[in-house]
């Protein structure tokens, strides 16, 4: 029997070894033991040197395809049992993906609802061309009533409950502002017109019930320039209750009223249907008021260094908490100064949900 | 402010429907509250006439009516009321009919077998009075099928307006005529007032003694009436007095209230015969006290106006009078004052006193000086015609001032302020139909006047606000505000964009913001270093008494509250004012943030992959992370161990800028608070973003050249064991400063105290990262540069290296 006639049996046992191998280390003892340099297989190539031309042209062909054949056996099988040692290892690295991870601050953090509506206000109002202004909390009585034509004495004075500082030797006394009108004397007092300014804050009267805190939010509107009037107060104050409220129309009521520091002055009612809590604005039967407004009292701007028959202007006044249970539903405003985390983390907002005109105001 | 319809209509020709004329109220500013209409609750309820009534065959206590209700056809009724009898007449209601006394809308029925068409009512079903104990009986003469509320004159609606302090004209409900005639409701009637002669002179004196302060009293008119017998008034007067929420008392004070009312002009009527000599207007004095009107007895000072005989004060001037002289049944001669009083000084009184009668309303709003007398004179009127008497001629004391006001009013003035065009002649048909006396013409600057009863008109402006009230703020088109002639640049100031910022990145690191209240505690705001002159001169209450000088007492609070409700692990800040003296300005703005129990800054509460307490080291990466957020260098900032004494003096730093102390983080002090009642550890940081040194203003927005280097940066570890005060900054300042051009970082592992290492020291492990520039670092260069490293830090530790 010559070696060309063992081949097919050498293949046969080789294939089926490899097809049996269990784990890598096998398989590498049986490339040995056939391609090796002592292997079976190899040792057949050895054996070409002694035949003739002939006779190697014939058996170096077979014998080398039987290494190819093993060769590419040997890497199938090693490619297998890659596979299934993976599948093992993957198998055992299962986790329980139902374990909860933390929240990172970005999920947990909260905005309190007076910032949110602040910024909402601020993106509204930039848009309409106005800055934002501020000032002190403690205020001379000077700033606070005397200057928005509060006269001393006056009953409109008591009507506001004012905090006093204690009494100067001269009998002056600071107040905590009232309203935050004492900046639109600032803002006049410093800045040349046109002016266009809103003015949001911390305001304070001694005063405390279920819908009154000693200390509350408001934001101030003042335009001041040689042109603007009632008309163009209208259509602000229309345009910033749909863009506040977000809604498509608006019904508004002006209504005359009276305040020291505008005349004329009015009083805006907006249209809405209550049902239970929830307030529908734009639509229904009843009238909410809203805000104070009017066109800046001559005396006020005075007052402030200016000619009233030159300067003209308007400023309106709205509370900020209020306009924020309108939108948000809280139902207690006192519940707004309480720091209760739970009251936070229900109504207030995400680090990242930035009020903007664009991308709209509540996401 | 309230009044009647059928009032309203003494002055007014006005067929209008009652809603068009609330409408127009508002409208025109005298905004509606609330109308209270019996005639329309009422209007199912007519007058029926019962025919027949029987024994209910299945219950002892009802009765099965027949009913004649006007309609021709009887209707059944089972009616449970024992008075119910045949030939009676009574109200009776059809099914449907809503029952205001029992909130229910009546069906037909069965009742007890028995079919039902209707309801017999009682007065407090038709909530008109409380008795219940059976149907209305109304007399035999009753007019059959008339609507009950008509016949029994409940159908006088009364109307409640909210009136602003500038309107005194509309605390008379002339002056409420006035301005609906003006709006085009009606017409208004002649609001003549006919003089009555007197018959005799005036013997009583009244003397104006106001040395000093002639104007709280200008002009006091007054005279007698003798004879009069002073029972109950009219029965109309009593309705109406009745219908606007005041309750009769007798002739003559219902008549000053009626004309207090009707003209908006307070009277106040004295009993002659209590008094004791004459009577003179003069300031309080020492000892001076009165028992007023309304029982009570108040202490008068010289801040107050009074009218006293010779046993002293009888009233508190144009407020309240006393009880010894009021008039009552046994009045023979009375003495009737219509006074002018000053506004600031009745307001003054009546705030001290708390009195807030009708007639403070009025005078501490204005009232018409040129009403003095007629108002007198209808009083007269009404009291010699009610009570009978002669009345004495009139004496006035003092002069009825001169209110002539004129105003330069070009019309023009109208569009200026409105922006709409209102016709001039509808402008002047307006100012002219409200009492202003106008001159000139059309385009012209016209001169107006504005009648007496309207002090609260000055200027032009007032005269605009007259006309679009009138007109209708409706007429008023809504007129976009012209946009800047560019895109909106931004706004915001370096302190509102900084206040942004910081809210945003704190509750970015998970925490809760808050608003607390401006003022604390005065005990509290002492634990936080608050300056003098911080409390409040009138506090809603103690706990809110002193204008807070740290944002810390508010979040410590917050976090007992939350504690006491269970909710122990919260992060909380606050971005808001702390105050630093009673002066305007005197505040800054301060960011500061507490945490406590769990709330770490990588998340609160326990959790399986690992829950530890927060620390101080959680606070101070909170303040160093809004420094970093707000432009300051981290490296440049030092901290020190003097934070202020509310922190736990080994827990805390000041955060530095050389000289400028920024802020500060760590425990609070336990003794702190203990002070504030709060319980366990809590760990907080404050910033005055104030302090903070403005940006530099570059000129481009580029951001410097960024040089990648190639060559790969080498790492190194050290363990060094120094003592244990030795502070690991001054480690790694050491240590990066060995050789500043090669080592860009040194990072902290490990710090370890404890078994094998020694008594008083500590292992502090670092890694140095070498970053070569130029070429890559031989092993021998790597090596003198760790004994670089190695002995800075030992000379600057007294430590070394662990072996």
């Amino acid at each position: 029997m010559t070696a060309m006639d063992e081949l097919p049996a050498l293949q046969t046992t080789l294939l089926t070894a490899i097809a049996a191998a269990g784990d890598e280390a096998a398989l590498e003892a049986l490339r040995i033991a056939a391609l090796g340099k002592k292997g079976s297989v190899s040792a057949l190539l050895a054996t070409l040197g002694k035949m003739s031309p002939d006779e190697r042209k014939v058996q170096g062909a077979a014998i080398n395809a039987l290494k190819d054949i093993v060769s590419a056996a040997l890497v199938t099988r090693k490619s297998e049992l890659a596979e299934k040692t993976l599948t093992v290892r993957l198998i055992s690295e299962t986790i329980d993906i139902t374990l909860p991870v933390r929240p990172s601050g970005l999920e947990s953090g909260r905005i309190h609802p007076i910032t949110q509506v602040i910024d909402e206000l601020t993106a509204i109002f930039h848009d309409m061309g106005f800055a934002v202004a501020d000032g002190p909390d403690i205020e001379t009585d000077e700033y606070n009533f005397t200057m928005l034509n509060f006269p001393p004495g006056h009953p409109a004075r008591e009507m506001h409950d004012t905090f006093f500082m204690p009494a100067k030797p001269d009998g002056t006394r600071h107040v905590l502002r009232t309203h935050t009108s004492p900046v639109q004397i600032r803002t006049m007092l410093t800045h040349k017109p046109p002016i266009r300014v809103i003015i949001p804050g911390r305001t304070y009267r001694c005063d405390s019930d279920q819908t009154h805190t000693p200390m509350f939010h408001q934001v101030e509107g003042l335009v001041i320039d040689k042109s603007s009037h009632m008309g163009h107060l209208k259509w602000v104050l229309e345009e910033f209750c749909k863009a506040f409220f977000e809604v498509n129309d608006v019904k508004m009521r002006f209504r005359p009223s009276h305040f020291p520091f505008t005349e004329p002055s009015m009083e805006v009612d907006i249209q809405c249907r209550r049902t239970g809590d929830d307030i529908r604005f734009g639509e229904g039967e009843d009238w909410l008021e809203i805000l104070g407004c009017g066109m800046v009292h001559p005396n006020v701007i005075r007052n402030c260094g200016l000619d009233p028959d030159i300067y003209q202007g308007f400023a309106w006044g709205l509370g900020i908490d209020r306009i924020a249970m309108l939108k948000y539903g809280m139902p207690d405003l006192r519940a707004f100064f309480d720091a209760d985390q739970r009251w936070i983390d229900h109504y207030g907002f995400r680090p990242l949900d930035l009020p903007s005109l664009v991308a709209g105001l509540s996401g | 402010m309230k009044f009647t319809l059928s009032w309203l209509k003494d002055h007014l020709d006005c067929e209008r429907p009652l809603d068009d004329i609330a409408t127009t109220l508002t409208r025109v500013g005298l905004e509606v509250e609330g109308i209270s209409d019996a005639a329309k609750a009422l209007s199912g309820f007519t007058i029926a006439h019962v025919i027949s009534a029987e024994q209910h065959p299945n219950a002892d206590r009802l009765r099965v009516c027949m009913v004649d209700t006007g309609s021709g056809s009887p209707v059944q009724v089972v009616c449970g009321a024992p008075n119910a009898r045949a030939g009676m007449k009574s109200v009776f209601s059809p099914p449907g009919t809503y029952i205001p006394g029992k909130k229910i809308t009546l069906g037909a029925g069965v009742i007890r077998g028995v079919e039902s068409n209707g309801m017999l009512c009682s007065a407090a079903e038709l909530e008109i009075s409380d008795d219940h104990d059976g149907i209305l009986d109304l007399p035999a003469d009753a007019p059959l099928g008339v609507t009950y509320a008509a016949w029994a004159g409940l159908d006088d609606p009364v109307i409640d307006v909210a009136l602003t302090p500038n309107r005194p004209d509309c605390t008379a409900i002339t002056g409420i005529a006035r301005d609906l005639a003006a709006a085009g409701v009606g017409a208004l009637k002649s609001l003549e007032i006919k003089p009555v002669a007197g018959s005799f002179p005036c013997a009583i004196d009244v003397r104006l003694d106001l040395p000093g302060n002639p104007s709280w009293c200008p002009a006091f008119a007054y005279r007698l009436i003798r004879g009069v017998r002073n029972g109950p008034s009219s029965a109309w007067l009593q309705k109406r007095l009745k219908a606007v929420g005041l309750r009769p008392i007798n002739a003559l004070v219902d008549i000053t209230n009626y004309v207090s009312l009707d003209r908006g002009r307070p009277l106040h009527v004295f009993d002659v015969a209590k008094l004791t000599g004459a009577l003179v207007v003069r300031a309080g004095r020492e000892g001076d006290s009165l028992q007023a009107l309304d029982g009570r007895t108040y202490t008068l000072d010289a801040t107050m106006c009074v009218i006293a005989d010779d046993a002293g004060p009888v009233s508190i001037a144009g407020i309240m009078g006393g009880e010894r002289t009021g008039c009552d049944e046994t009045t023979t001669d009375v003495l009737i004052e219509s006074a002018l009083w000053d506004p600031l000084t009745i307001a003054a009184t009546g705030r001290k006193l708390a009195i807030n009668s009708d007639a403070r309303y009025r005078f501490e709003r204005g009232v018409d000086p040129l009403m003095t007398m007629p108002g007198l004179e209808l009083a007269t009127k009404l009291a010699v015609d009610f009570c009978g008497g002669d009345a004495s001629d009139i004496k006035l004391a003092g002069t009825i001032p001169d209110i002539d006001r004129v105003i330069d009013f070009p019309v023009s003035e109208v569009k200026r302020l409105i922006g709409a065009d209102i016709p001039h002649y509808e402008s002047k048909i307006v100012l002219q139909s409200l009492g202003f006396w106008i001159s000139g013409h059309q385009g012209e600057a016209w001169k107006v006047a504005p009648p007496s009863w309207r002090p609260d008109i000055h200027g032009k402006a007032d005269l605009v606000e007259e006309v679009v009230r009138i007109v209708g703020l409706d007429r008023v088109p809504a007129t976009p505000l012209p946009r800047e002639g560019h895109v909106m640049g931004p706004v915001l100031t370096l302190q509102q964009k900084r206040v942004r910022t910081t809210k945003r990145l704190l509750a970015a690191r998970g925490m809760a913001e808050a608003i607390t209240w401006s003022f604390i505690a005065k005990e509290q705001a002492a634990l936080f270093g608050a300056a003098a002159g911080l409390d409040l001169a009138n506090p809603i209450s103690s706990d809110l008494s002193t204008m807070r000088p740290s944002l810390l007492a508010g979040l410590a609070l917050a976090a007992k509250r939350n504690g006491d409700k269970s909710v122990h692990d919260v992060a909380l800040f606050e971005v808001g004012q702390i105050f630093h003296g009673g002066e305007p300005g005197e505040q800054s703005m301060s960011a500061c943030g507490i945490r406590r129990g769990l709330a770490k800054v990588n998340g609160a509460g326990r959790h399986w992959q690992g829950s530890a307490s927060a620390d101080v080291f959680d606070v101070k990466a909170d303040a160093l992370s809004l420094l970093s957020a707000l432009g300051i260098n981290a490296d440049a900032l030092q901290l020190t161990r003097d934070a202020p004494a509310w922190f736990h003096p080994g827990r805390s730093a000041s955060l530095r800028l050389g000289p400028l102390v920024l802020g500060s983080f760590g425990e609070l002090h336990p003794r702190t608070l203990n002070a504030l009642d709060v319980g366990g550890t809590l760990l907080g940081f404050e910033i005055n973003l104030d302090r903070l040194p403005k940006p530099k203003v570059k000129a481009t927005r580029t951001k410097g050249h960024l040089a990648l280097s190639v060559l790969q940066p080498v790492r190194r570890d050290f363990a060094f064991v120094v003592p244990s005060g030795v502070a690991v900054g001054d480690l790694i300042k050491a240590a990066r400063g060995a050789q500043k051009d090669l080592i860009s970082r040194v990072s902290v592992f490990d710090v370890y105290e404890g078994k094998g290492v020694g008594e008083g020291q500590k292992s502090v492990a670092i890694e140095v990262t070498l970053q070569p520039q130029d070429k890559t670092l031989t092993d021998a260069e790597i090596d003198t540069v760790a004994a670089k490293i190695v002995a800075e830090v030992t000379r600057a530790t007294g430590g070394s290296l662990r072996s």
